[in-house]
């Protein structure tokens, strides 16, 4: 119960901080790619952190607790991806000037997997230059977005046994440094 | 003559106009109209259309989803929002607006504007709502859900309507089966080793709850000589005999505790009869919660008069139709029995197939084995151990097995009962094929299912065959 109103407080915090970033972004000026940058600095940074301080630590070094994809069931941890994807639709609730979604050419959930013409070039991209963000601009539903595609890489032995371990999982050879995915970020501009 | 006859015509026709004119507009901007017997026609004449199974007891109360006059789509939606955002949240609803805002998702909203409730509830369309009170399309999934990164191999030949029938997805809330789960309990038997419901906890979690008034009601056994009623005020023989039975009396909450408030000068406020559930939610929060958010207490959370089983849409007990729904109408004052408000409340309203089948069905033989004590608490199973189980869930003072008194809440669809009540005594194989035997349902489970779910069995081939196809060098 408390773990759960913490978890939540701190997505929560964490959106607040996202949320001020895009605001104080249009109002400084900052363009478009510097904005998506620093989110995904924050982004990076927390999922790194829950990664290695909470998953790994307790499931892997200190084998307390396990993290499981069915976690509430499981009365377990929640895996990374999900934090994450979690904290994205915990920040979208406060209806922000930005979007953000883990993507993968190899996704164990279908519904992860690229869908536009843009996030496909994006994913594909990050995995052939390692080091390397995408960047460009794409039109959905009529609004134009600042589209950014930033490397998500195996940073855990727990990211790569998961997904190489995964019944669903298309790919079974990650290794660890591998680039797994891609964070991609939207943020409207006027045209 | 002629002149003056047609006059006093001419003044009755006006006159009668402006009382029809004032009659119905009162009826439409009134908003006590909806509970006075006499405007309430003049409210109901302004229906363009039946409403659901889920509104019609709240369709004159237009003002709760129409919040003024000719609000546009948003002031609906936030009216929907307003009573449905916990059940919603609770659920862990799989399509929430804010993923339609998503703009990769840009291309299913131009097909559909999922945002809005009012999108597949349309209300005051009778011949369009179907069971479950939605008016969309049996192919909604597959406008979204039809492509090859979507579409399991194995489901591709399923029909329209496939993605629910067998109880394993449902739009807003998929809390009860998933494939995994499927596969987890493939091998469960027809019953558990140890077939007990849950165990209620409430007189454990008050002393726990920071908000117990401990200090006025503390955990001692009253007697009859210490009931703090104004003279004059307490009671029979019989009614002391009721409350010195029941969990408040031995728990220390006094006549007061329900029928008093204080005063100002610190004096008691004494009130021979307390509104329920008002006098009740002070302790019990997470059940009147429950309560106004289900079919028997939503009239009460529009401020409207209580339901009775008259106004049901369901068959409903002839003698039992001017019976005002509270907590007391089930419950009794002051003696709260929980084994008669589980079973013989129900009876004494309810007038269907499956209620009236069940005192034949084996879940009620085990319960008339649970109260003669030749079996274990929580081995008998009553119509609350279904329709209104003891879960655990998450309140005010932490997470706590209450009784959830939300009776639609693990009705529809019927597959929300298999994880909440089912599977405590049953596997989910046998739970799954049960309720989807309607005739099984009618009899109140008086049998075995006559047919069989392949849902299991798709999960177990499939886990079989992605399994052999990774083996292979």
């Amino acid at each position: 119960m408390k773990r759960s109103a913490h978890l939540k407080a701190s997505s929560l915090a964490i959106g607040a901080v996202l949320a001020a970033a895009a605001c104080s972004a249009q109002a400084s000026g900052i363009s478009p790619k510097e904005m998506a940058d620093a989110l995904h600095a924050v982004m990076a940074a927390d999922r790194t952190v829950y990664t290695r301080l909470i998953v790994n630590r307790l499931q892997n070094e200190e084998k307390v607790i396990k993290a499981s994809e069915h976690w509430k069931d499981d009365k377990a941890l929640v895996l990374p991806a999900q934090m994450f994807r979690f904290g994205a639709e915990e920040v979208a609730k406060s209806k922000p000037n930005f979007s953000y979604t883990l993507l993968s050419l190899w996704p164990l959930n279908k519904q992860n997997s690229a869908k536009t013409p843009v996030e496909k070039e994006g994913l594909d991209f990050v995995a052939k230059n390692p080091g390397k963000n995408f960047y460009k601009e794409e039109t959905l539903g009529k609004k134009t977005y600042f589209t950014a595609v930033y490397a998500d890489t195996a940073i855990a032995p727990a990211c790569v046994t998961c997904h190489n371990d995964h019944k669903d999982s298309p790919r079974t050879d990650f290794k660890i440094g591998d680039v797994m995915g891609g964070v991609v970020l939207r943020i409207p501009i006027s045209k | 003559m002629a002149k003056k006859n047609r006059r006093v015509l001419w003044i009755y026709w006006g006159v009668l106009s402006v009382a029809m004119v004032a009659y119905f507009a009162t009826g439409l901007f009134y908003k006590e109209a909806a509970t006075n017997p006499l405007l309430a026609p003049a409210r109901a004449a302004f229906l363009p259309g039946q409403t659901t199974h889920g509104h019609y007891q709240i369709e004159l109360a237009c003002e709760s989803c129409h919040s003024k006059s000719f609000a546009g789509q948003e002031a609906i939606q936030e009216a929907c929002v307003k009573c449905h955002e916990s059940d919603l949240k609770e659920a862990k609803d799989s399509h929430p607006a804010s993923k339609f805002d998503d703009p990769r998702n840009a291309d299913r909203l131009e097909k559909i504007d999922a945002r809005m409730c009012v999108t597949c509830h349309v209300e005051h369309k009778p011949g369009l709502a179907l069971a479950m009170g939605v008016t969309q399309p049996q192919d909604v999934c597959y406008n979204c859900h039809s492509g090859p990164e979507e579409m399991p191999q194995d489901h591709k030949n399923f029909k329209f309507d496939g993605c629910t029938a067998a109880g394993c997805h449902n739009y807003h809330d998929n809390r009860a089966l998933y494939e995994d789960f499927l596969l987890k309990h493939a091998q469960d038997a027809k019953l558990n080793d140890k077939p007990q419901l849950p165990q209620r906890e409430f007189a454990a979690a008050v002393r726990e709850m920071s908000t117990y008034p401990a200090a006025k009601y503390p955990f001692k056994a009253l007697s009859a000589t210490e009931q703090d009623a104004p003279a004059g005020k307490r009671g029979s023989a019989s009614l002391q005999a009721d409350w010195l039975g029941t969990a408040h009396a031995k728990a220390g909450v006094n006549c007061s505790g329900c029928h008093a408030s204080d005063g100002k000068d610190g004096t008691m406020n004494w009130t021979d009869r307390p509104t329920d559930p008002t006098a009740c939610k002070g302790c019990h929060a997470a059940e009147d919660k429950g309560f106004l958010a289900g079919k028997h207490g939503m009239r009460l959370a529009q401020d409207l008069t209580p339901m009775t089983p008259g106004d049901a849409r369901l068959p409903m007990k002839a003698d039992a139709a001017h019976k005002e729904l509270g907590c007391t109408s089930c419950h009794s004052a002051h003696r709260f029995d929980t084994k008669t408000a589980a079973v013989e409340s129900c009876m004494s309203c309810h007038n269907d197939k499956h209620t009236l089948a069940y005192k034949e069905s084996p879940h009620y033989a085990l319960w008339q084995k649970e109260i003669a004590g030749q079996a274990p608490p929580g081995s008998g199973v009553t119509c609350a151990s279904c329709h209104m189980p003891r879960m655990r869930m998450s309140t005010e003072d932490g997470a706590r097995i209450v009784v959830q008194h939300n009776q639609n809440d693990t009705l529809r669809p019927n597959q929300k009962m298999i994880r909440a009540t089912c599977m405590s005594c049953h596997g989910l194989g046998f739970s799954i094929d049960a309720l989807a035997d309607k005739k099984l349902i009618d009899n109140n489970f008086k049998g075995m299912p006559a047919q069989h779910v392949p849902s299991i069995d798709m999960a177990v081939a499939k886990d079989a065959a992605t399994r052999s196809k990774r083996n292979k060098p």
